[in-house]
């Protein structure tokens, strides 16, 4: 399964870490819908840092397609609730 | 399939889909994504930059501190020389203070560094990123290009940036929508040619160009008849025209090199 860090790369992830991953990607969503700021910027730090540290970065020039997709370290709360929001992630 | 992961995954593709639906020049969306990457290359390279300044700003800083420090180490000596201990201990005592600050400011100072290691290492990373989608998106404009002046048909296809996705989703599409439309090209040449076809797009030949092209086929087919049979009769005009290489060889076959293969 390979996994992209927007504006950082992708990393190739065993499926068993899955569920791992999921707890804290269904506790972020939770957060992301409460307006939980601190709560947000803390659950995807460690998101992030979880697929970092279980998943092997593909090379630069690797080109495949991401399954999965995790908002850059440094994107906000009110940022991926847009990128979610009904306009998505394509403008128009 | 709730967690923000899939989320942003599910609708990069719903929206990759839906840019497919919509005619859009390929070319533009890959200029696009790059102009995204250098615009985010910048932004590494500002941060590096403003690391770099706030770690020499620390440099002065712990340099005025050091030479405070050596003034009160001497100011101690001269009041020690001089008989007066009491000075001296405070002039030590100020210098200790002194040293605290200057240890603090090399903790900072060292972390600062390490920041400024890893920002430099990742904007280089990001250079050759951006680098290799350059040259990649260059290549598929080029391909596309040629690909879209043979068909001449409006058929067009899209791909999704790295700023909406996801770079490989993106180059995949364009390449695969490239080879696909490279395939039709063939196949709507035959048809348009034949007269099977009407021309959508209005770029159909003219009457003339159509006739012109019907003539040239059928001399192809003239050419090819008197090629057999001059194999057939052992020897041939035809080759010595076109330095024919060998008698045996009966796999020429002029007409199967169809414009869209020459690229």
């Amino acid at each position: 399964m390979i996994v992209r860090i927007m504006g950082e790369g992708q990393v190739q992830l065993d499926d068993s870490h899955l569920v791992e991953l999921n707890k804290l990607d269904d506790e972020l969503l939770e957060e992301m819908e409460s307006g939980d700021e601190a709560g947000f910027r803390r659950t995807l730090g460690a998101l992030l840092d979880s697929v970092r540290r279980l998943g092997t970065p593909l090379p630069d020039d690797a080109l495949e397609p991401s399954e999965l997709i995790l908002p850059s370290p440094d994107a906000t709360l009110d940022e991926v609730r847009q990128m979610l929001g009904d306009e998505g992630l394509i403008p128009g | 399939m709730s967690g923000v992961m899939k989320r942003m995954g599910m609708i990069f593709r719903a929206k990759a889909n839906k840019a497919l639906d919509r005619a859009e020049d390929p070319r533009e969306t890959l200029d696009y994504s790059y102009q995204k990457q250098l615009e985010l290359l910048q932004k590494v390279r500002r941060g590096v930059a403003d690391v770099a300044t706030s770690r020499k700003r620390l440099e002065l800083q712990l340099n005025q501190l050091q030479q405070q420090s050596t003034k009160l180490e001497d100011q101690g000596r001269k009041a020690l020389a001089l008989g007066r201990e009491d000075l001296a201990r405070e002039a030590l005592s100020r210098r200790a203070a002194l040293q605290q600050q200057v240890t603090d400011l090399q903790t900072q100072h060292a972390t600062l560094q390490g920041e400024e290691e890893k920002l430099t290492l990742a904007a280089q990373r990001l250079q050759a990123k951006v680098d290799a989608f350059r040259t990649k998106k260059e290549t598929i404009k080029a391909t596309y290009t040629a690909a879209q002046a043979q068909t001449r048909i409006g058929e067009a296809f899209s791909g999704i940036s790295e700023e909406m996705g996801d770079v490989g989703l993106a180059i995949q599409r364009a390449e695969d929508k490239t080879a696909q439309l490279q395939a039709r090209a063939g196949a709507i040449d035959e048809l348009l040619a034949s007269g099977a076809l009407d021309d959508p797009t209005g770029m159909a030949k003219d009457d003339i160009a159509a006739e012109l092209d019907r003539i040239s086929g059928g001399t192809d087919v003239e050419l090819e008849l008197q090629r057999m049979k001059a194999e057939l009769a052992g020897g041939s005009p035809q080759q010595a025209i076109e330095g024919g290489t060998g008698q045996g060889q009966t796999q020429q076959q002029p007409q199967d090199t169809p414009r869209f293969d020459k690229q």
